[in-house]
């Protein structure tokens, strides 16, 4: 399998991915943005559709694209009350704008496809380097502020009383997530982002006993969703995406079951 | 001799969407080492009280100035609720750890775990340090939520309805843990309840609001029956 130079680099790629997804997952489930991880997807694949439109690589329309929305939804949405509807509404704009970018564009459906649904053929070298220096600047900027991070993820009361800047956090944790959903869009396609960024952590999060146990069991389902898909789209020839949707949910439905079983025991 | 952290100037305080300012010409001077409790009923002005204290809010009038500078006093609040998850891995310990914060590494120093190890132990949530937050007891959470404000030792603390959703037994288990510290560490305390029982069984001095009036004593200076009895007139 990995005599092929399109395998190495889709496992290469995958494994940053899912290391990011692991990482950046488990603040986005502790700060309740599943539901925003779902619209940037959506707004990706605009910006994808953006970038083919003006000529220039999917994911530099995607990292622009989801940046700018995810700053103004952040905006937009500082009232709880209001996220979804906010959301919703910038969501099915974006969509629209996708469509109308690929119509303008010329392209064929098996390009809509590939930025839908993820491509292992199409990562190149230059991709692997373009997303291994994404994730390395957001895992960085993790890194720098994941005390302040934490702490308003898990405890945003106590961080607003300890004086933590919550606005200039949370416009940082979106650019941070815009970057990863941009990144994790190469492979699994922007229709299915969030299952890497949303699912792992949320497993994680019935088992592990710390914030630390969370982010390391995070990654670990990630990158086995990934191998695992991987492996299983060279042998059958079927989209990789599908394989790791699958075998994400699922084990997100055994974690849920063994929770409950444990909780009657 | 009186060794001021706090001192209140003819405070007038309110929000900017209503017309009539909730505090008025306050004064009242806190002194180290002080536990003092304020009392009274909802709407007096105990919330608006203390973000202005904590600096959330400008006082429309009057000021608060703190000793010896405004940057030198550094202040542990301890809201009455938490919106924490139950399902987060996220245990006592961990909890406690979050308040410490500034651009550091992600994980504890030695000395970082030391401290937080000192802290569960002063405050009787050590062999519960393992234990998540989502199954914490009412008395334990508000324990870890005071061992959290406690772990950048501050030079003031606020209890904002603290006791409210407890059992008597938490309650005084608490406010026990909150006078040792404060006897023994000479921390300053603010204390706000509802609970005139509590406020006089262990504070030193109280400050009562009630609408346009503020009754300030020191319990030292006064009978239980003349302070139960100017309490129970106003609240």
């Amino acid at each position: 399998m990995f005599r092929f130079e399109f395998m190495q680099n889709a496992f290469l790629a995958g494994t940053i991915i899912a290391i990011l997804c692991g990482v950046i997952g488990v603040f986005v489930i502790a700060r309740n943005m599943s539901f925003l991880t779902h619209t940037l997807s959506e707004i990706g694949f605009a910006g994808a559709s953006f970038g083919v439109f003006m000529s220039w690589p999917p994911l530099n329309g995607m990292i622009l694209f989801t940046t700018i929305s995810s700053i103004i939804v952040g905006q937009l949405s500082v009232k709880q009350e209001r996220r979804e509807n906010v959301i919703s509404a910038i969501s099915a704009l974006f969509i629209g704008l996708g469509i109308l970018f690929l119509s303008l564009s010329n392209k064929n459906a098996s390009y809509a496809t590939n930025i839908l649904f993820g491509s292992v053929i199409g990562i190149g070298q230059s991709d692997v380097i373009q997303i291994s220096a994404l994730s390395v600047v957001v895992l960085a900027v993790i890194f720098v502020i994941y005390r302040y991070l934490k702490f308003d993820s898990f405890d945003p009361i106590g961080a607003q009383v300890r004086g933590v800047n919550k606005t200039l956090l949370s416009i940082v944790f979106l650019i941070l997530l815009a970057f990863s959903v941009s990144v994790a869009a190469q492979i699994v396609g922007s229709l299915l982002i969030f299952i890497l960024l949303t699912i792992p952590a949320a497993v994680a999060k019935y088992f592990a006993r710390t914030v630390g146990g969370m982010m390391t069991l995070a990654v670990g389902i990630a990158l086995f969703g990934v191998w695992v898909g991987l492996y299983l789209s060279y042998l059958t020839n079927l989209p990789v995406s599908f394989f790791i949707a699958t075998i994400e949910a699922a084990l997100y439905l055994v974690a849920l079951a063994s929770k409950r079983w444990l909780k009657t025991e | 001799m009186t060794d001021p952290i706090l001192q209140i100037k003819d405070l007038t305080a309110g929000y900017a969407d209503s017309s009539t300012p909730v505090i008025k010409h306050l004064n009242y001077t806190l002194n180290r080492g002080d536990f003092l409790s304020i009392v009274g009923e909802n709407g007096v002005g105990k919330t608006t009280l203390m973000k202005t204290i904590l600096r959330q809010l400008k006082p429309e009038s009057g000021s608060i100035s703190y000793y010896p500078d405004d940057h030198a006093v550094h202040i542990g609040y301890v809201p009455q609720f938490r919106n924490i998850d139950g399902e987060y891995p996220l245990s006592i310990r961990d909890f406690v750890a979050l308040n410490l914060t500034g651009f550091k590494l992600p994980w504890l120093s030695q000395s970082e775990r030391q401290k937080v190890t000192e802290m569960l132990e002063r405050t009787g949530l050590k062999h519960l340090a393992n234990r998540p937050m989502g199954q914490a007891s009412g008395g334990e959470k508000q324990k870890a939520y005071l061992a959290q404000a406690l772990i950048e030792e501050p030079d003031l603390l606020i209890l904002d309805e603290s006791t409210a959703s407890l059992d008597p037994i938490s309650k005084n288990d608490l406010l026990d843990l909150v006078l040792e510290i404060n006897q023994k560490f000479g921390l300053t305390v603010i204390f706000v309840t509802h609970d005139i029982a509590l406020a006089k069984k262990y504070t030193q001095k109280f400050l009562m609001l009630t609408p346009g009036k503020f009754i300030q004593g020191d319990s030292a200076d006064l009978s239980t029956e003349e302070i139960w009895g100017m309490m129970e007139a106003h609240v």
